[in-house]
């Protein structure tokens, strides 16, 4: 036991290493997109209920990201950007990681289906068991559509928040769904082109690793060409107009046009400047999702203040 | 115990300690709040008329009249 201090006096797992477990930036997004969806919704919601249920599908999101840490800690350790988390350098166990996982799951199901309804909760039981399991466990290591399918785990949120308010799922939450869904590939196709090394080295078969860069640019184009639709396609459902259709139409004109850059570059170039071109129609995307779930807030503001334009066309 | 001398006190205010309360701290104060969002949510609910009562093998009237 002499050499007992030592391990005990080196950095014991904290409250904030739990904490960050639960990927806080994932939830953000998360947190972010699940407000919109309840607050666009057209039936009124009680503070505190609209409060607590946020903050439920958060606990729900960072649970899953928590089995996401158990599971792939392997995959962690090799990965630069990945190598801090609490499993793969040992503050945490996996084993804990996964009792955490577990635990918050169920308490996040549970208490947003009684504080909101039966539909909500099962949305995001739903959620759960599509990130940590089908993405996770099932396509994260085994096919290059990867992200492409398990982008559906991100894209519950505004679904589940629609769901708090109304009890319902409409056109226009599959939309918002539609919305995030279409834009994860082209988003996470853009880092894995300067991440490549990273991919490689930890063996997930990502579009670049297993079809090469000029495939991925490729797909990154058409992707960008079909999220065009679904997002300007939301501006004449009840929850778009005018101001949401401007901010739409300016920005996907900068994502094709920068989906159009990524298109034309060659990889010599590419790391010649270290993936400048890359690396910025990455930022863009960020904008892109987060403007345009702004966009649907302000909409609902004007609507919750008489000031939105009557005979703006509606198709659905 | 009788053979712990002064210099075998257990410090209190070792740094390990410190960061063990400050944890512990944190957790408490997790664990309050969420005791009080419960109760607020319950207040919400009663306050918006939720009946909290469901069928326990008796029919009664306030039971009858929800489902009207």
């Amino acid at each position: 036991m002499s050499d007992a201090s030592p391990l005990i006096d080196e950095r014991e797992a904290e409250f904030g290493d739990y904490f960050a477990l639960l990927k806080p930036r994932v939830m953000s997004l998360v947190v972010f997109t699940a407000a919109v969806g309840l607050f666009v919704a057209p039936v009124p919601v009680h503070p505190v209920i609209a409060f607590a249920s946020i903050l439920f599908i958060a606990i729900g999101a960072g649970a899953s990201g928590a089995l996401n840490m158990w599971w792939d800690a392997d995959i962690d350790a090799v990965m630069t950007r990945t190598q801090s988390r609490p499993v793969p350098s040992g503050r945490i166990t996996g084993a804990a990681a996964k009792q955490l996982g577990i635990w918050l799951s169920v308490i996040a199901v549970v208490m947003l289906w009684l504080t909101a309804n039966a539909l909500a909760g099962a949305l995001l039981a739903f959620t759960i068991f599509f990130y940590a399991v089908v993405y996770s466990m099932w396509l994260k290591r085994s096919t290059p559509q990867n992200i492409v399918i398990g982008g559906a785990a991100g894209a519950f949120p505004p679904m589940i928040g629609w769901a708090v308010a109304t009890g319902n799922i409409s056109v226009d939450s599959v939309l918002m769904f539609g919305l995030i869904f279409v834009w994860t590939p082209p988003h996470f196709w853009a880092l894995a082109l300067f991440m490549n090394d990273d991919y490689t080295k930890a063996g997930v078969p990502m579009l670049p690793v297993t079809h090469g860069t000029t495939v991925t640019r490729k797909q990154i184009m058409i992707y960008a060409l079909l999220l065009a639709p679904v997002a300007l396609g939301i501006s004449f459902t009840s929850i778009g107009g005018p101001v949401y259709f401007a901010i739409s139409l300016v920005l996907n004109a900068a994502f094709l046009r920068g989906a159009w850059h990524v298109l034309h570059r060659s990889d010599a170039a590419a790391f010649a400047d270290k993936f400048s071109v890359e690396r910025k129609f990455f930022r863009l995307s960020l904008y892109f999702l987060f403007l345009h779930f702004g966009g649907l807030l302000i909409e609902a503001a004007l609507r919750a203040t008489s000031l939105d334009m009557a005979s703006w066309p509606q198709w659905v | 115990m009788a053979t712990m001398g002064v210099n075998m006190a257990i410090r209190n205010d070792h740094e390990l300690h410190k960061r063990r309360v400050k944890s512990n701290l944190l957790l408490g104060l997790v664990l309050g709040g969420f005791v009080t969002l419960v109760f607020a949510i319950t207040m919400v609910k009663l306050k918006d008329g939720q009946l909290m009562e469901a069928f326990n093998h008796t029919l009664r009237n306030s039971l009858l009249e929800k489902s009207k």
